[in-house]
């Protein structure tokens, strides 16, 4: 896997939770079933009021996102248990989400999947930056490059080799935790 | 050490361990349910080879709850997964919709959502039927693939709330990595005035802490405050620990949760035997304080957060369209009872919904009488919509088909856990959490109501 990712940035605030990720009624869909996959990623972050984000993270009718990474602020997927929330953003095709800080039961979801990069800021950056800026980020040096400035994330630490694994099962294959596959 | 992390360090292998320590633990019990449940079984059949079998099948407790009295065809198809699953395995805590297990659950509409619609293997929504089933025992570890599942904590267990990928390994090894998490300290004094439940209880300690103020902790309940709640209160309390961002929320072990822990498991025939852990002299903790019960006042979260802390007496100015009883926090027999007390000999002003947390409490409200009347006619004559039918239901909004759902922007009062936008379904309706008194008090009056008023 690359060690950055550059694209469109798409800026949320404090408290989304899982349903704002992936609303509830959506929640009939088996993430492991590859259609309801693919569905999962067209409904990702449908759940925010328009009011307050009148942009769409998936456009009508689109399965995948433009924004390869989300910027959000305080307590980022909070709320439910449901793996459904980073599977969902995983499979619109968002690669990092990076906030003030994660509610634990997402941040270990979007881990133990591989699906998303959860990286933590020290300094709030939702009210600065803008949906639609172009941003880079190093995962391997935790920082957020944007219109020429460099921000600095917080270093993903023990669970950066999970997620570089592509999650739980296969980092526990790669330690020797569990049996590796074929066997 | 403090409750939880001698739960771990048991469970661990370990004579000792210490906040941040990361550690494989062994699993009491897993819990999973028709949302997360066809995911998780997924995840481990993908991983563990089409033929794998559970490390336990008796560990393992799959209860469907979520999306069950809805004509969505994939939410009854996820029931079947999960029936298909458990016969594959061998599982024997099942609490199946229908009897048959080669059947196929689907729900008929055309009976209405009020009529009962389940056979009797049905437990309701899990976090309360989990004890009630005899499945929470002192000093044991929990893992469900939900976040409320830490309500479990009240019986002095290690209750935490995990995603499917989580659930998946566990289903083939039996073991999961925890971080030992640092503990918050909730000394309890005094009793609860008129009018205050544990709602309130735990509502105000969330408005104090934040939403986000227990993240990566433990939440510890102690102290002769809690130590005078009965089961219900303290399961109330628990279940909110994950409102703050807790990975449990943990109460001691005394006469109460033993006698309530041995009847269940005895009335199951589950395993009765258990080690509770104790306090022990020497704690560390990241925050303690104390809470004197008798000062508390009835308490709401307002919109858009569980963290938002009002008192219910100065929000009479916030008019509602609807008001809704159930969930596993607030649709226990208890608090139909207290919600009862109130609305008893009135009529409702607004759209009012009861949804009973399992069948259990439905039996309870039709064979309590009062004055020669059923709790259950009392609410019925008050203009409750009361439905048979023990799920989530409206709590998490749902299919649209959903009962109580919120289909349109409204203010709607709850006896639920979780406020976020988009919760109860229509994303820019306002939903405002307060205990059962408060909700039937402000079903009376069609605006937030202080329930001190009607008692
Ligand atoms: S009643 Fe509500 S909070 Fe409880 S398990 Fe069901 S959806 Fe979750």
């Amino acid at each position: 896997m690359s060690q950055t990712v550059s694209g469109k940035i798409y800026v949320v605030k404090d408290n989304i939770d899982t349903d704002q990720i992936i609303p509830a009624q959506y929640l009939n869909l088996v993430p492991t079933i590859p259609e309801e996959y693919e569905k999962l990623g067209s409904y990702a972050l449908c759940g925010l009021p328009e009011s307050a984000y009148p942009v769409r993270f998936v456009p009508e009718g689109k399965g995948q996102t433009p924004y390869a990474i989300v910027v959000g602020g305080r307590n980022f997927g909070c709320g439910s248990s449901r793996e459904h929330a980073p599977i969902a953003m995983g499979a619109s095709g968002s690669r990092v989400v990076i906030a003030e800080s994660f509610a634990r039961i997402f941040f270990r979801n979007c881990v133990a999947t591989g699906e998303l990069y959860p990286l933590e800021t020290p300094r709030r950056l939702c009210e600065t930056l803008k949906t639609g800026d172009d941003g880079t980020v190093d995962l391997e040096k935790a920082t957020l490059t944007i219109n020429g400035k460099t921000h600095n994330l917080k270093p993903l630490g023990e669970a950066k080799p999970v997620i570089d694994a592509g999650g739980l099962f296969e980092y526990a294959r790669k330690t020797g935790m569990i049996e590796s596959r074929g066997k | 050490m403090t409750l939880t992390e001698k739960i771990l360090a048991r469970a661990s292998g370990k004579a000792e361990v210490k906040a941040g320590d990361n550690v494989w633990v062994n699993t009491d019990v897993l819990l999973t349910h028709d949302v997360c449940g066809p995911g998780t079984i997924g995840v481990f059949k993908r991983e563990f080879g089409q033929d794998a079998k559970v490390w336990d099948p008796k560990k393992i407790v799959i209860i469907p709850d979520h999306y069950i009295f809805t004509s969505d065809s994939k939410s009854n198809r996820n029931v079947d997964i999960l029936r298909d699953f458990v016969k594959e395995q061998g599982i024997p805590y099942f609490y199946d919709v229908i009897e048959d297990p080669n059947g196929h659950w689907v729900f008929d509409a055309s009976q209405g959502q009020l009529k009962r619609q389940y056979a009797a293997s049905y437990a309701g929504v899990c976090h309360t039927a989990l004890p009630l089933k005899g499945h929470t025992r002192p000093g044991e570890i929990l893992f469900g693939t939900d976040s409320h599942t830490c309500m479990a904590g009240a019986f002095n267990m290690f209750a935490t709330g995990i995603g499917n990928t989580d659930a998946g390994f566990i289903l083939g090894t039996g073991k999961l990595l925890v971080k030992v998490p640092e503990t918050m300290h909730f000394r309890l004094e005094g009793r609860l005035p008129k009018g205050v439940m544990a709602k309130d209880v735990i509502l105000h300690i969330i408005g104090d802490i934040g939403f986000d103020g227990a993240t990566y902790r433990a939440m510890q309940f102690d102290g002769p405050g809690a130590q005078a709640l009965d089961m219900d209160d303290r399961m109330t309390i628990a279940n909110m620990a994950i409102e703050a961002g807790g990975k449990n929320g943990i109460f001691e072990c005394d006469e109460k949760t033993i006698a309530f822990v041995n009847e269940k498991t005895r009335l199951n025939g589950t395993k009765s035997t258990f080690r509770p852990v104790d306090l022990d002299r020497d704690q560390t903790f990241i925050y303690d304080k104390t809470f004197d019960l008798s000062k508390l006042e009835p308490t709401i979260a307002l919109h858009p957060d569980p963290g938002n802390r009002a008192l219910a007496r100065e929000c009479a100015h916030i008019p509602l369209d609807r008001a809704y009883i159930g969930s596993c926090t607030g649709g226990k027999t208890s608090d139909f009872l207290a919600f009862a007390q109130i609305i008893k000999g009135h009529k409702v002003v607004i759209d009012t919904f009861g949804v009973p947390a399992t069948p259990d409490v439905v039996q309870d409200l039709q064979n309590t009488e009062w004055k020669g009347k059923t709790v259950w006619a009392i609410l019925e004559e008050a203009g409750v919509q009361m439905t048979e039918n023990a799920s989530c239901a409206a709590c998490l909004g749902g299919p649209t088909d959903t009962f109580g759902r919120l289909n349109r922007p409204m203010n709607c009062i709850t006896a639920t856990n979780r406020n976020f936008p988009g919760r109860m379904g229509h994303k820019e309706s306002k939903v405002f959490l307060a205990s059962p008194y408060t909700v039937a008090a402000s079903a009376l009056t069609g605006h937030i109501t202080d329930p001190r008023e009607y008692l």
